[in-house]
């Protein structure tokens, strides 16, 4: 199912893009997509899957130190 | 300002002073590189932690490993203060950055700041406040004075003035009462309203605006494709460039490793892309959210560049350059009794639905006298014969008279012409037209002004009815008497007439004109304020039904492109010739900040021009 969530503090849209790139890696992830002005991760991932949250956020983390995401 | 933002700040500030008395002091020796390091570990701890960091994660080319090897770089060389103050630039830089991007982003907050996300139940007697979320169908709510409407209904109590200015960008507060509409998002002015919903939260207008203006940056223009593309490979090639910059000319030419090697590192300090992959994006979300505070909905940023270009503008007739509805527009009495001559033919109608009828009735002041109509009769294609007050009175069209053998002028205007006789005598006539919108001509004669080549009309209306519209609102290409499959067969031909690059624009009332809107490069939707399949069919929507709105778009997209556009000159350009002077051996650090950072700030600050008010 989709879910949209709020991701803060990403420097710049070259991040945003490399963590879309990151989280498209993982299986179980059908999509994805972050909007940097406005602060929004777009996702459409399996949920039964219980792994896939944490390595999503994962993926945040490695790109962006300080990256927050709420909400998931 | 954020918690990151003034733990910077802070840095910034002791790391400034620690320079200063560095570089006055003079130490020499290990006492010299030692204060000098103080500040710039302050600074750069994280900078270089995040470089060493995304090394062993094999992201390398990230902008904070690229400046930890200019700095180091720098250090190597024996450029100490320099080495500082790069790295206390770069800092700088960052933080306006990052202070601008939360700026404008606050900024557009702001505009998209008209959704309540509560609102108000009555449940035993009291008023609680529940998530809008919850709201089903057909429940009560109530909106106080001041309070925004959260969801859409219909008001079943009081009555209240609404400001409706978030959703149409119109100022002037419009009157609601019992019975009325009333859309989320207005601002309930003075009186206490109670509403039964008629739509969901996620289904109400204002929520519908709010997903179409966030999800509008998703579809690119051209411009940021470019974009992407460019930094894709942009950085890359600075990178070798550096490379080849700091080895090529000391191994060739035999000149100072040193020297080189500061001029590799400028190149990798300007090769990060960032003034241009935040400033473009932000432009375009910017002249987005600008127009929609402004009742102008751009359901993309392809479809703002597009309307930019724009060199043809194709217009529906009736209900977007016409107001479509039919209204008295003239009355001539041959006596010189237009009062009387209203209120007979008023009188004769009164016992018609039919919308010319509707018309006469609302335009006439007159009270009437119905006890004296009698015999009222309808004759299809021809008009009306009543009896009133004992006289036969006949009113229609020319073939009408003709049948009664009553001579009448043969009148050529734009409308309906009605003819009044009586007892055989004939009294005049009365024209009945749809209007032309009052901002039509001037619309039409602004939008030349900007550079529409073109204004073409499209009617299903009668050839001279819809000739004489054209005329008098200034527009030289008419098609008239088409079916709805024809308008599409003429769109296809003005497609084809286009020169590459020009965009061709149609606008509609959005009913009816789906064909014609996918087929077009842009589609608008007039006065679409609560009309689901227009908003949905079409790539601009104008919730104001008032052509003003579209010559505020197309100024909008005009002004939202040229900032891109400056921006892509002025930090490629500055980028380019920072390049040169550091090819040419002449190029400093501080120029290369510059050029990075420095040009960032300036082109997001531009970019938030975007977001201003058009006139």
């Amino acid at each position: 199912m989709t879910k949209t969530v709020k991701i803060l503090n990403l420097d710049c849209p070259n991040c945003a893009a490399r963590i879309e790139k990151g989280i498209m890696k993982i299986d179980g992830v059908n999509s994805v997509s972050i909007a940097f002005l406005p602060q929004k991760m777009t996702l459409d991932y399996d949920e039964t899957n219980p792994e896939i949250v944490g390595k999503i956020l994962a993926v945040c983390k490695k790109v962006e130190d300080d990256c927050e995401v709420v909400g998931l | 300002m954020s918690k990151k933002q003034k733990t910077m700040l802070v840095k910034i500030i002791i790391s400034m002073g620690l320079l200063s008395f560095a570089v006055f002091a003079d130490f020499q020796g290990v006492y010299g590189l030692v204060s000098f390091l103080i500040p710039y570990f302050i600074l750069g701890y994280k900078v270089l932690k995040d470089a060493v960091m995304k090394i062993f994660r094999g992201m390398v080319l990230d902008e904070n490993f690229l400046m930890s090897i200019a700095t180091i770089g720098a250090f190597i060389i024996g450029e100490y203060a320099e080495a500082v103050a790069v790295m206390l630039f770069y800092s700088v830089g960052t933080f306006f950055e990052s202070y601008a991007v939360g700026k404008s982003r606050k900024s557009i907050a702001g505009l998209m700041d008209i959704r309540p996300d509560t609102a108000n139940i009555e449940k035993d007697g009291e008023i609680i406040s529940v998530s809008a979320q919850e709201i089903t169908v057909g429940s009560i709510i109530t909106v106080k004075a001041g309070d925004k409407v959260p969801l859409d209904g219909q008001i079943i109590e009081g009555s209240s003035m609404l400001d409706t200015s978030a959703l149409t960008g119109e100022s002037v507060p419009r009157k609601a009462v019992v019975g009325d509409d009333i859309l989320s998002g207005c601002v309930n002015l003075n009186g206490l309203l109670r509403i039964k919903t008629t739509k969901e939260f996620g289904e109400s207008t204002v929520s519908k605006i709010l997903e179409l203006v966030e999800n509008a940056s998703s579809k690119k223009a051209k411009t940021e494709n470019f974009i992407t593309q460019f930094a894709k490979w942009y950085t890359p090639c600075v990178v070798v460039a550096a490379l080849l910059v700091a080895v090529l000319p000391p191994l060739l030419l035999g000149e100072s490793f040193s020297k080189w090697i500061m001029q590799g590192l400028v190149f990798l300090v300007v090769s990060c892309p960032c003034a241009l992959v935040i400033s473009i994006p932000l432009s375009f979300f910017g002249g987005i959210g600008g127009a929609s505070r402004q009742g102008i909905l751009i359901k993309g940023s392809n479809y703002l560049e597009a309307l930019a270009k724009a060199k043809t503008i194709v217009f529906d007739k009736t209900g977007t350059l016409t107001k479509g509805e039919f209204a008295v527009t003239e009355i001539h009495a041959e006596n010189g009794n237009e009062e009387f001559l209203l209120k007979l033919t008023a009188e004769a109608e009164h016992y018609s639905d039919h919308p010319i009828a509707s018309s006469i009735k609302k335009a006439n002041k007159a009270e009437l006298e119905i006890s004296n109509i009698s015999d009222t009769k309808e004759i299809a294609g021809f008009g009306i014969e009543a009896v009133i007050n004992g006289d036969k009175v006949y009113v229609g069209n020319d073939k009408l008279m003709a049948l009664h053998n009553i001579v009448c002028p043969n009148k050529t205007v734009y409308g309906t012409v009605l003819h009044v006789a009586s007892n055989g005598i004939y009294l005049g006539y009365i024209v009945i037209s749809d209007k032309i919108k009052d901002e039509a001509i001037q619309a039409i004669s602004e939008l030349k002004k900007l550079g529409i080549e073109k204004c073409v009309m499209l009617s299903g209306d009668k050839k001279d009815v819809a000739e004489t519209v054209a005329r008098e609102i200034g527009i030289s290409t008419v098609f008239a008497e088409l079916l709805p499959a024809d308008k599409v067969e003429h769109i296809e031909t003005l497609l084809k007439e286009q020169k590459k690059g020009e965009t061709l624009v149609f606008v509609g009332d959005g009913i009816n004109d789906a064909p014609v809107l996918a087929r077009v490069d842009i589609g608008v939707a007039m006065g679409a304020i609560g009309a689901d399949a227009a908003i949905e069919s079409a790539d601009v929507v104008l919730m104001q039904d008032n052509l003003t709105s579209l010559v505020k778009a197309v100024k909008i997209s005009r002004k939202t492109l040229g900032i891109a556009r400056q921006n892509i000159i002025f930090a490629l350009g500055v980028k380019a010739v920072v390049l040169a002077l550091g090819v040419a051996g002449v190029a400093s650090m501080w120029l290369a900040i510059f050029a990075d950072v420095g040009v960032s700030v300036i082109a997001i600050l531009n970019a938030t021009r975007a977001l201003k008010k058009v006139k």
